[in-house]
């Protein structure tokens, strides 16, 4: 970024935010807006204590499973709906589907149907993750180069060895993107989760924060799940950048 | 024919859906050991025909016969280089070039030392950890050339390995492609639509009619090559003499 003539680095602008934050606060123009300072020493407080470790490693483990399971089912899901025309068309239009739908909506649903827990929230990463990697892993396998399959077989490739060798290295880049957008979501699907259920994870802690007006505390969560979301995603992206390295030839 | 034959088509059609006729009984037989080149128009089939000889396409009527045994898809005495290339764009040149031995399950050091050995037969050893986006299209086509030696098949079959490279580099590929094979007991089928490249590199043009792609002539343009350097077989008089009687024939086909 460019200030003035001069390079500043680019998190120079969340440090003018933090001022006007820090500023707004010390007006004591609301409740719910603290200073900047109190929430960062709020966060300090709360980031030691039992309660707030043991709502961010259930959460983190709720995040892991709906995302491995997002992967081992979203991966194979796409690369047979590019491959198997009519599969592709019959479960095309409810990926499109659920891919744009508000999936927050279903998650009352899921609760009726799985109970109030983990389980819940897990699913609820899952579906929020899940389609947007199949659908990418779909638009991957679909755009690799079809000279490069017919080139493998031509040199007695075994069919195993075309989807190995060839399709999902060729799709990788595309799969990395729906992987990182399918992380992105599946934070989202956590908090929004846990809001709903209320009772475990990062979730509870919110709840309880909100409901009795702890507003530095509640900011200071605020960030660390802005900051993990953002730390997920810049390691798949950090990813991504090393495979664009040759992708960028295709 | 003195050579014997190492290809053999027999009746082969090929239509698309639709009902569009790319091949009608073609019949060939393309001798061992030689260049033959499939010559002619866009829209002869000329990539159909090799692809089906290749095994990549099955033909809709007729069969082709590859050393005494009839083509049921590719296979290891069968070698193909693309006219696009097909290089891997995330594996280094080495690897590419290694590629069709990694298929088979040649263990890792041996296929390495007969990639690199192919490598240099190329003229591309410095560039061996180098990736396809990082060199020039005929760098790329060598690369292209040596996998298909480096998995030691008796037929190798090109697709316009040239069109996608500059007039010079066009030129120095031939002569080197022609310096290569002198060594080599490859039999090559190549296809092309320059009347100079067929006349220049061929022991036996086959010359293809369009829509639907037919043999329409087999010129043997009989060019004394060994001995004699590229500006000499260019002013051969049999050389001239095919490239005539190749243009007489193909004029009729250009609208």
């Amino acid at each position: 970024m460019i200030l003035f003539g001069k390079r500043v680095p680019i998190l120079f602008s969340l440090v003018i935010w933090f001022v006007v934050w820090e500023l707004i606060g010390q007006a004591n123009l609301s409740i719910l807006i603290p200073p900047f300072s109190r929430v960062v020493a709020a966060g300090i407080t709360i980031l030691p204590t039992e309660k707030f470790s043991a709502a961010v490693s259930i959460s983190l483990r709720s995040f892991a499973i709906g995302m491995a399971f997002a992967l081992v089912i979203g991966i194979p899901t796409g690369v047979l709906m590019a491959r198997v025309e009519n599969l592709g068309k019959i479960l095309g239009m409810w990926v499109n589907i659920f891919v744009s739908a508000p999936i927050s909506a279903l998650v009352p649903i899921l609760m009726a149907v799985i109970g109030i827990g983990e389980t819940t929230v897990v699913f609820t990463v899952f579906l929020f993750a899940v389609f947007v990697i199949i659908l990418d892993t779909q638009v991957g396998i679909k755009q690799a180069d079809r000279s490069l399959v017919e080139m493998a077989r031509s040199f007695g490739a075994q069919r195993h060895q075309i989807y190995t060798k060839v399709l999902l290295l060729s799709a990788l880049p595309e799969i990395l993107a729906g992987l990182r957008l399918g992380a992105i979501r599946g934070v989202k699907g956590v908090v929004i989760g846990q809001l709903l259920i209320a009772i475990i994870g990062v979730g509870e802690l919110f709840e309880l924060y909100s409901r009795n007006f702890l507003m530095e505390e509640f900011w200071a969560l605020v960030i660390v799940v802005f900051i993990f979301a953002f730390a997920v995603s810049e390691a798949i992206a950090f990813l991504e950048r090393r495979v664009e390295y040759y992708a960028s030839a295709r | 024919m003195s050579a014997e034959a190492i290809v053999e088509a027999r009746g082969v059609g090929k239509s698309y859906d639709g009902g569009v006729e790319a091949l009608k009984d073609v019949s060939l037989a393309l001798p061992r050991g030689k260049l033959s080149t499939l010559l002619g128009p866009s829209g002869c089939g000329k990539t159909t025909l090799l692809k089906i000889i290749a095994g990549l396409i099955p033909p809709s009527r007729g069969e082709v016969w590859v050393k005494g045994m009839k083509v049921e898809g590719p296979g290891p005495e069968r070698a193909f280089v693309f006219q696009d290339f097909a290089l891997l764009p995330w594996a280094n040149v080495l690897r590419n070039v290694a590629f069709g031995l990694e298929l088979r399950g040649t263990p890792k050091e041996q296929r390495d030392e007969i990639a690199r050995r192919q490598i240099a037969e190329v003229g591309l050893s410095s560039f061996e950890s180098s990736y396809p986006h990082q060199l020039s299209g005929g760098m790329r086509q060598r690369v292209g050339l040596a996998r298909a030696l480096a998995v030691d098949a008796d037929i190798i079959l090109m697709d316009e390995p040239f069109s996608s490279v500059d007039e010079q580099t066009r030129r120095k590929f031939q002569e080197e492609l022609l310096d290569l094979l002198r060594h080599k007991e490859k039999t090559v089928i190549f296809v092309t639509h320059s009347i100079e490249e067929a006349a220049y590199l061929s022991d036996q043009i086959v010359l293809l009619s369009p829509r639907p792609g037919a043999v329409s002539r087999i010129i043997h343009p009989n060019i004394e090559r060994s001995g004699r350097n590229p500006d000499e077989i260019r002013r051969d008089k049999n050389y001239l003499d095919a490239v005539d009687e190749i243009w007489q024939i193909l004029k009729q086909y250009v609208a």
